[in-house]
């Protein structure tokens, strides 16, 4: 075990208590606030791993932006509070398919990768490789993608608005 | 220097809560939520096997489902909000108008 | 004298400036033009101020510039421009190739087509003016502009008909503008159909061509120097060319296929201008001048031929304009009388090429002008009947003096252009043909007879319609003087005083020097007084009756325009459709229906057989295989929860089945 795996383990640890937490609260409020947790925890593993862009982004976006987008959503929709209200009937179902899918995937991930496997040296993708290949390689793709979020922007509003004379 | 499969087990484990998120939470914003989580997962996973592989490719694609992910909140929530003003209720169980 | 003159200083300028060459190089962005604007005007015409009349006046205005530096290429002394084309497509050995052939004949049809199409376009922002489908009128008129400026244009001849055919659809289009009106849409139809019986002729004599060259090109300069050729087979040539003929009949309204013309007036008033003095009618005569080269080497008779349609048309077309009530009309017939006159030109051989274009040239600008100018009276007057008008002359100044100055040009009056193309085709037909110069001259009487008629009936005398007329706007009668500026002027062009350059530019074979007989001039000159004279005597008051009916007989048979439309309608119209229809209901009650029965008979009794078989076993193991299919959807159906996460549910655990399904395999 290095330095870089304790301290992963820590992350791991509160991340996947978090990500539980999240999907597993009575309170809307408080599962917003385990999601913040849970994507910081991902964020520091990429930074962990040397993704230093993709780690910044990770918090400015997801816990800058898009949990507070659920925070709206929550408020402007009302979030009844309590296990019964919050969960479908056949939660004990979906906890039978997660626990398979979870199963599944780590049979896979040990037998792919073994658990005993050497720990391999981090890749330091700094700001500026990514950036270069961002804008080398990767022109197409993310023009398409800034097309993308304009259309998602349009049809955010055409969706939300309220229609005039209805 | 850390292990492949320590990150790709904590991706799975993320994967999975989300998974259970999807399958057992009532209100669509809920939903939302562990669907969020099931993007990280995959996000985590590509961040390490581009730190593993030495190569930028797999971090810029986090980068992209990111963008995606953000798009779709977006489209998500403004759905949801048409629902809750339609139907006064975001519970994902009684919107069933697609059956027998 | 003068032409030398400029002939030198423009020679001088060219080499300085090179205009001219480089002009000609880009002629086909002329024809191109309005091309690009309709569709302007078709997307965007609704938002722009001008409702997109801005876009084919610019196109046209751009379009006349660029004319008027072709021209200017010929009038410096330059030669025929023909570059290689573009391949469009080929054939086997047949290589179709799309460009531009430029002579002194193209130049001065891209004057004249941009020229009057700019007055039309400009006049109807006022004549069509909170018209219902303005926007969709620019858009028919830009395309309509367009494909004549192809036809002019085209170096081969599928392009020629590309732009032909293009015109005729757009003519359709045009005559049937308002075709709420049942009147109008059958005008239309009539005017397409017509011309059409005139285009299959054209087409055939096309393939003809074809063939002629041996299957190898549609360019029509190498079309011309095959036909020149020893190999080429004299009858196929003498076939091309009355089959060519055939198209020119057609769309310029000679006897046989002239009646779609005078319909054709019920389209609005620059529509009529535009069709029947610079555009499509023109097309015909160009047509047949275009291909002179095989009329040359036909057989003569073909000319001949040509010469007595020419002839039968001019006449009889001058004979039915004496008697119109309608301004229109009036000036429908002419148009045909005067196209005629430059059929005749044609017919005269090799030597009346140069008087016969020269007629159509100044004839576009003449009678545009007498067109535009009847629009102007019938927008005042909101009527197109002379004995709806009178007394105009002081009301709507402009108008009147542009109109008589039309109509004097019309009738020959010199020193307008009529008199100078009349008179030159009065010396070529002196020369070549002396029949034919008679009936000429009487035509020239006639002219001047009923264009006298027409300006005392609608200026003079006492107003008679309803309402209080009034000028028209500017934008109305600005085209009408600049026309009426052009009237005057463009005669001189081919006066033979003054070097008749005309006859530099547009020539077949050699320049044509124009011949100047003067006492041809002065019996032309005689034969338009006693017009003027005439005309004036018998009309200079209003009466109630015309004085023409004093020959009833006469009269009736020219207001029922020969019984030619009345022919075609009982010999060939009615026949297809009432005769033709009831001999095919006949054939379908008793032959058809009689084998239609029997063989029901049969059918139903083998029917009755296979309906029992059907009935008792097909229909048993479909029903039971429907009735399978139905109970297990219905069981199936309670899948179908319509609650989404089930679905997820499923779906998930479908993946981890697959998974270890998967993973077994391996």
């Amino acid at each position: 075990m290095t330095a870089q795996e304790y301290a992963f383990a820590v992350i791991a640890a509160v991340g996947s208590i978090s990500a539980i937490a999240v999907v597993t609260a009575r309170n809307v409020v408080h599962a917003a606030l385990y999601l913040v947790v849970a994507l910081l925890s991902v964020g520091a593993t990429f930074l962990l791993l040397g993704a230093e862009f993709a780690g910044w982004v990770q918090i400015l976006i997801y816990v800058g932006a898009i949990v507070i987008l659920f925070l709206f959503g929550l408020m402007l929709t009302k979030a009844p509070i309590g296990r019964d209200t919050l969960d479908n009937t056949h939660r004990w179902v979906g906890l039978l398919v997660a626990a398979g899918v979870f199963a599944g995937l780590a049979f896979l991930i040990q037998d792919a990768f073994p658990l005993d496997a050497e720990p391999f040296e981090v890749f330091h993708g700094s700001t500026s490789v990514v950036g270069e290949s961002m804008f080398r390689d990767f022109v197409l793709p993310f023009e398409a993608i800034s097309f993308l979020l304009l259309a998602a922007l349009i049809g955010a509003i055409v969706l939300a608005r309220k229609d005039e004379g209805n | 220097m850390i292990r492949l499969p320590f990150v790709l087990l904590f991706s799975a484990f993320l994967f999975s809560a989300g998974v259970y998120g999807v399958l057992a939470r009532r209100n669509a914003v809920m939903v939302l939520m562990a669907i969020e989580l099931m993007l990280n997962a995959v996000n985590v996973n590509l961040v390490a096997f581009s730190s593993s592989l030495h190569d930028v490719g797999g971090q810029i694609f986090a980068l992209f489902v990111i963008a995606v992910a953000a798009a779709e909140v977006g489209i998500g929530l403004a759905i949801v909000i048409l629902l809750f003003r339609n139907r006064a209720s975001i519970n994902v169980d009684e919107v069933n108008l697609l059956k027998w | 004298m003068v032409a030398a003159v400029v002939t030198a200083i423009a020679a001088a300028e060219a080499e300085t400036t090179g205009v001219a060459t480089g002009a000609i190089q880009y002629a086909w962005v002329i024809a191109l033009l309005p091309f690009i604007a309709a569709p302007l005007i078709l997307f965007f015409g609704k938002r722009t101020p001008g409702q997109g009349a801005v876009f084919g006046i610019a196109a046209l205005g751009a379009g006349f510039v660029m004319a008027l530096a072709v021209l200017f290429h010929f009038v410096t002394g330059g030669g025929t421009y023909a570059p290689e084309g573009i391949e469009w497509f080929e054939i086997g050995p047949l290589h179709l190739e799309v460009g531009q052939y430029v002579d002194g004949l193209t130049a001065v049809m891209l004057v004249v087509v941009t020229a009057v199409s700019l007055a039309v376009h400009v006049y109807s922002l006022g004549y069509m003016h909170g018209d219902v489908r303005f926007t969709w009128f620019y858009v028919v008129l830009s395309l309509f502009t367009g494909a004549m400026l192809t036809v002019v244009i085209a170096d081969n001849l599928l392009l020629l008909l590309v732009g032909w055919e293009i015109m005729g659809v757009c003519s359709y289009l045009l005559i049937g503008h308002w075709y709420e009106e049942h009147e109008n849409s059958s005008a239309a139809i009539k005017a397409f159909i017509t011309t059409r019986i005139g285009d299959v002729p054209f087409l055939f004599g096309i393939f003809a061509l074809i063939f002629a060259t041996g299957f190898t090109t549609t360019n029509i300069a190498e079309i011309g120097e095959s036909i020149a050729g020893p190999e080429a087979s004299s009858a196929l040539v003498t076939a091309a060319a009355l089959l060519l003929f055939g198209g020119a009949i057609g769309k310029s309204a000679q006897f046989p296929l002239h009646v779609w013309l005078p319909d054709a007036m019920a389209g609005p008033t620059p529509v009529s201008a535009l069709i029947h003095a610079a555009t499509m009618v023109a097309a015909g005569v160009y047509l047949v001048g275009r291909m002179f080269e095989v009329f040359v080497h036909a057989d003569p008779f073909v000319l001949t031929i040509v010469s007595v349609i020419a002839a039968i048309t001019t006449l009889g077309a001058a004979f039915l304009a004496l008697v119109q009530d309608d301004i229109k009309r009036v000036l429908a017939y002419s148009t045909l009388s005067q196209l005629a006159y430059m059929v005749a030109g044609l017919s005269l051989g090799p030597e009346g090429v140069t008087a016969g274009f020269f007629h159509l040239f100044t004839h576009a600008f003449f009678k545009a002008l007498l067109f535009l100018g009847a629009g102007s009276l019938i927008h005042a007057v909101h009527s197109n009947n002379m004995s709806d008008m009178g007394g105009l002359k002081d009301e709507m100044p402009v108008t009147f003096w542009t109109f008589l100055i039309g109509s004097a040009a019309l009738a020959g009056v010199f020193p307008l252009a009529g008199f100078w193309s009349k008179d030159e085709l009065l010396v070529g037909a002196w020369e070549h043909n002396q029949w034919l110069f008679f009936v000429l001259l009487a035509v020239a009487v006639m002219t001047a007879f009923y264009m006298t008629r027409c300006v005392l009936l609608t200026f003079f005398g006492r107003y008679v319609g309803e309402g209080h007329p009034h000028e028209s706007p500017p934008v109305m009668t600005g085209p009408l003087v600049g026309l009426a500026g052009a009237s005057v002027v463009v005669g001189f062009l081919g006066a033979p005083q003054l070097g008749a350059v005309f006859g530099d530019w547009v020539y077949f074979e050699h320049p044509h020097d124009a011949d100047f007989v003067f006492w041809v001039a002065v019996v032309g000159t005689l034969a338009a007084a006693a017009g003027i004279l005439g005309g004036y005597r018998l009309y200079r008051e209003r009466r109630e009756r015309d004085p023409l009916m004093a020959f009833p007989r006469a009269w009736n048979v020219l207001q029922h325009r020969y019984y030619i439309d009345d022919a075609y309608m009982r010999g060939i119209v009615y026949p297809i459709r009432d005769r033709a229809s009831a001999g095919v209901n006949w054939t379908n009650q008793h032959v058809l229906d009689g084998a239609v029965n029997g063989a029901a008979w049969v059918t139903r009794g083998l029917a009755t057989f296979i309906s029992w078989i059907d009935r008792t076993f097909v229909d048993g193991v479909v029903n039971a295989v429907g009735g399978l299919t139905g109970a297990t959807g219905g069981l199936l159906k309670y899948l179908q929860t319509g609650n989404v996460q089930w679905y997820a549910v499923l779906l998930f655990a479908g993946v981890v089945v697959l998974t270890i399904v998967f993973v077994q395999i391996a």
